[in-house]
């Protein structure tokens, strides 16, 4: 019998490894950015600026750029989302600032605004190690649980009032979805890591890693310990397929396959199967696939139960995924996985249509589609065990309850990022942790 | 296809887009290769008696507009540095190898009679079509009594025109230099001394900016710079005002002209030739793209003109000067107000900001169930047109006339005015 499953590391040259994993989008030349630049009409109350969940002014930063002021510009970024050059990077602008671009409803295309936000934070970076200072020390101690986006952007905003900050994280390295979840050309050129050195120029700030909350740790202590808390847990829930399926080699969670991809620091020791199928619509499908297509995976289909409207990935992730020879499939959602010796070797689905409301339900017969390996990307989800029987924050369904300004039920305690309600979004993280270190500072006083 | 030849002071051409005395027009490598791309004339960079001047480098500086590059341009370089004959040479072979292009020789000479009367025998030999005194150029040549120097005096400029008549059979051209109050002095001067034609504007005084890590102006020369002659797009304006005030006024109405000042395009030549011009002369766009732009300066112009029925360029010569008035003769009772086209509106806001901040507070920046809306306060608005002018989008702010049933008052006549004339009884 043939060999069931075809799943294999060093399906590509290492130079053409390199190439599918360098920079993506790569940054305006010096000549490109002013051009670009001169494109903003620096607009009254402009759109842009109301699009962006930090609320960067973005005019403002790019006639900085165009009038040769690149210290401005990236200071201006930074002062509203210390996270700008990481944003720049991953955020969805062509449903954020891009997306309100006035631009957009005279001639369909943007300012690229992210290229700019970029060109404007990678000047700074070069040229200036240390852009803020601390303001002199409190005496204050602040615990921030999660060193992801929303936890670093609360931290650097405590330490620059002189507070001082302990960031726990489970993981071994900082840095949250920014580290571990997002595409590596996104990120190319350990980018996380040297914004987070960045970051943590301003002082103030230490960081703990191998921390999780319920094991190590407990709010309880940490409250006890410190004069605020601050939660940016983030997601650590996979979602299940919601069908009857035996454990079968090769199939993953998509957040494990791109996890392991990122911090694997040679690509081509990244085993990926001949046919992938990823299952599920949002940017974890998108990033997976096109990274398995990327690492040398023949036939690469992602199937979503619904279709192109409903997908959380936006448009330009699809097509961004299709131009990299991924295949998208709409109205389909799995019955079953198919397995020979242990190993998956297909997926059978049932194909859906939209009812009244636009949820899908079963609809004709399916099909089956071969795979060497499946990735789940059907969502994640919270997990509140780790906050604690007794004395944990109440939970809207499924995350934890906040104010607007990140204030749990319990004192002292404040919340953002995805394990709160709102957005699964890198910017909206920042700006969560950006408010709630404001509150934190208001609470503890001068 | 319209009739695009021209008859400029008893010099002809089979277009009116000269190439004006310049570096571009310095060989006859240069100028036999405008002459291939179509170009109906030339006037050759200046000469002067020998030795040659000796020019300096770098020699131009350049205005960069949000990214538009060039859109002023200026520069340092002094007349032709190559020795007079052999210039005299290349001009008769490029005449006689195109006798049906219009060549014209620029002269730079110092401000004696003697002078002049060597020089023009030696270019009317060449066969050439003309001489255009180069009265304008305001670097170096004017510290040394030559150019500009020559012609902000009126009284030079009707001197050195009048011996140059006397001495040559060529048709005369003077070129102006816009390095004075008042146009109309040097122009008057050179139809009194005999001109046949006069061309303008020469370049501005100008330094076109600062190099903030030498501390030098540009374009630096060794870590110095110096002012020199500003042109290009940027300079049209100033060049149009000049070429119009010139074919209005009693005294020099009539006088040929050929019209010279950030031209770049047909419709920039049929401007200026819409306010008196004979004949257009082109530098700083064919530095900027090569001689090929004549391509659609020609194909542009014949179209507009066809479109508009236009058959010669005759007809369209001179025809927006009857609209050129003083600013006395306007008429106060016209109305206009401004009128956003909701539907074109792209919210930017900048109408709103440009007339709250700086003019009438008749813009309003409204929310309507959230979306912004920006909507023109009629009482408010005096049609000034300035939020037509930085709105981004075309077509979408226009100034609409208001029926008044006022007829036409102007400030000669306006009650506020202490020196108004009294209608007659």
């Amino acid at each position: 019998m043939d060999q069931v499953q075809d799943i294999a590391a060093g399906r590509l040259s290492a130079a053409e490894l390199a190439a599918n994993f360098a920079d993506a989008h790569p940054p305006l030349t010096p000549s490109e950015a002013p051009v670009e630049a001169s494109r903003c009409y620096f607009c009254h109350d402009a759109p842009c600026i109301e699009a962006c969940p930090t609320g960067i002014d973005i005019p403002g930063f790019i006639r900085a750029i165009a009038t040769g002021n690149p210290r401005g510009a990236a200071l201006t970024i930074l002062e509203a989302n210390i996270l700008g050059g990481s944003c720049a990077r991953v955020c969805p602008t062509e449903v954020l600032c891009q997306g309100a671009c006035v631009r957009m409803a005279q001639e369909g295309r943007a300012v690229n605004i992210g290229a700019l936000q970029r060109h404007a934070t990678d000047w700074l970076m070069a040229h200036e190690p240390r852009p803020f200072a601390r303001a002199p020390a409190t005496g204050r101690r602040v615990a921030v649980v999660g060193a992801g986006p929303a936890g670093l952007a609360c931290a650097h905003l405590l330490a620059r009032h002189g507070h001082e900050v302990v960031v726990f994280d489970a993981r071994a390295k900082p840095g949250g979805l920014n580290e571990y979840g997002i595409a590596a050309y996104k990120l190319a050129d350990d980018f996380a890591q040297a914004e987070i050195a960045y970051i943590l120029s301003v002082g103030g700030i230490r960081i703990v890693p191998g921390q999780a909350l319920g094991g190590d740790l407990s709010l309880a202590s940490l409250r006890a310990e410190y004069a605020a808390v601050f939660l940016g847990l983030g997601l650590q829930g996979s979602r299940d397929l919601g069908i009857a399926a035996p454990p079968l080699a090769g199939v993953q969670d998509a957040v494990a396959f791109i996890a392991a991809l990122r911090q694997a620091p040679d690509k081509a020791q990244v085993p990926v199967g001949r046919r992938v199928v990823v299952i599920g619509g949002g940017n974890t499908a998108i990033d997976a696939a096109t990274q398995a297509r990327r690492l040398g995976a023949e036939d690469v289909t992602i199937v979503y139960r619904r279709g192109p409207a409903q997908m959380s990935a936006t448009s330009k992730e699809q097509d961004w995924a299709q131009t990299n020879g991924v295949r998208i499939r709409h109205w389909a959602s799995p019955l079953r996985l198919l397995g020979e010796a242990g190993a998956v070797t297909g997926v059978s689905f049932a194909r859906t249509r939209p009812d009244a409301a636009g949820l899908a339900i079963p609809a004709g017969p399916g099909f089956t589609l071969e795979a060497d390996m499946v990735l789940k990307a059907v969502g994640q989800c919270f997990i509140a065990d780790p906050l604690g029987a007794a004395e944990a924050p109440a939970l809207v369904p499924g995350r934890i309850a906040v104010d607007a300004e990140g204030r749990t039920s319990l004192p002292g305690v404040f919340a953002g990022g995805d394990c709160t309600a709102g957005a699964d979004l890198t910017v909206r993280a920042v700006a969560d942790g950006k408010r709630a270190a404001e509150a934190i500072c208001r609470m503890l006083g001068p | 296809m319209a009739d695009l030849t021209t008859n400029f002071a008893g010099i002809r051409s089979p277009n009116p887009f000269w190439l004006a005395s310049a570096p571009p027009t310095d060989k006859a490598y240069n100028v036999e290769r405008a002459f291939r791309a179509g170009w109906g004339g030339v006037v050759w960079k200046t000469l002067g008696e020998d030795p040659p001047v000796v020019n300096v480098s770098s020699r131009y500086g350049a205005i960069s507009y949000n990214g538009a590059r060039m859109a002023g341009f200026n520069n340092i370089e002094l007349i032709t540095d190559r020795p007079l004959s052999v210039n005299l040479d290349e001009i008769r072979r490029v005449k006689r190898d195109w006798p049906d292009r219009a060549v014209v020789v620029s002269l730079m000479v110092p401000c004696e009679e003697a002078s002049w009367q060597r020089i023009l025998p030696l270019v009317e030999a060449t066969g050439c079509d003309g001489v255009e005194l180069n009265f304008g150029c305001p670097h170096g040549m004017s510290e040394r009594n030559m150019g500009s120097a020559v012609g902000q005096v009126p009284d030079y400029v009707e001197m050195v025109t009048r011996w140059c008549k006397r001495h040559s059979r060529l048709p005369v051209i003077v070129k102006l230099t816009p390095n004075i109050t008042d146009i109309l002095a040097p122009a008057a001067a050179a139809r009194a001394g005999g001109a046949d034609a006069v061309s303008l504007i020469n370049t501005i005084q100008s330094i076109t900016g600062v190099d903030l890590d030498l501390m030098a102006p540009e374009p630096v020369v060794g870590g110095q710079g110096t002012h020199g002659g500003y042109c290009g797009p940027a300079v049209k304006p100033i060049a149009l005002r000049m070429v119009a005030d010139i074919a209005r006024d009693g005294a020099t109405r009539g006088l040929p002209i050929s019209g010279i000042g950030g031209i770049a395009s047909w419709r920039d030549a049929a401007e200026f030739i819409a306010l008196g011009a004979g004949t257009v002369q082109v530098c700083t766009a064919a530095m900027h793209y090569g001689f090929r732009i004549v391509t659609d300066m020609i194909d542009g112009l014949s179209n507009w003109m066809d479109a508009k029925g236009h058959r010669t360029l005759e007809e369209v010569r001179g025809r927006a000067i009857a609209n050129y008035v003083h600013w006395n003769d306007l008429d106060l009772n016209y109305k206009s107000l401004a009128r956003i086209d909701q539907d074109l509106c792209i919210r930017c806001g900048l109408c709103h900001i440009a007339c709250e901040d700086t003019s009438h507070q008749a813009i309003a920046a409204l929310r309507v169930d959230g979306a912004r809306r920006y909507e023109v306060i009629d009482a408010d608005c005096v049609g000034c047109n300035l939020c037509a002018h930085v709105c981004p989008v075309e077509h979408c702010i226009t100034m609409q006339p208001q029926p008044t049933g006022r007829g036409k008052l102007t400030w000669t006549q306006h009650p506020n005015n202490p020196l108004r004339q009294e209608a007659a009884e």
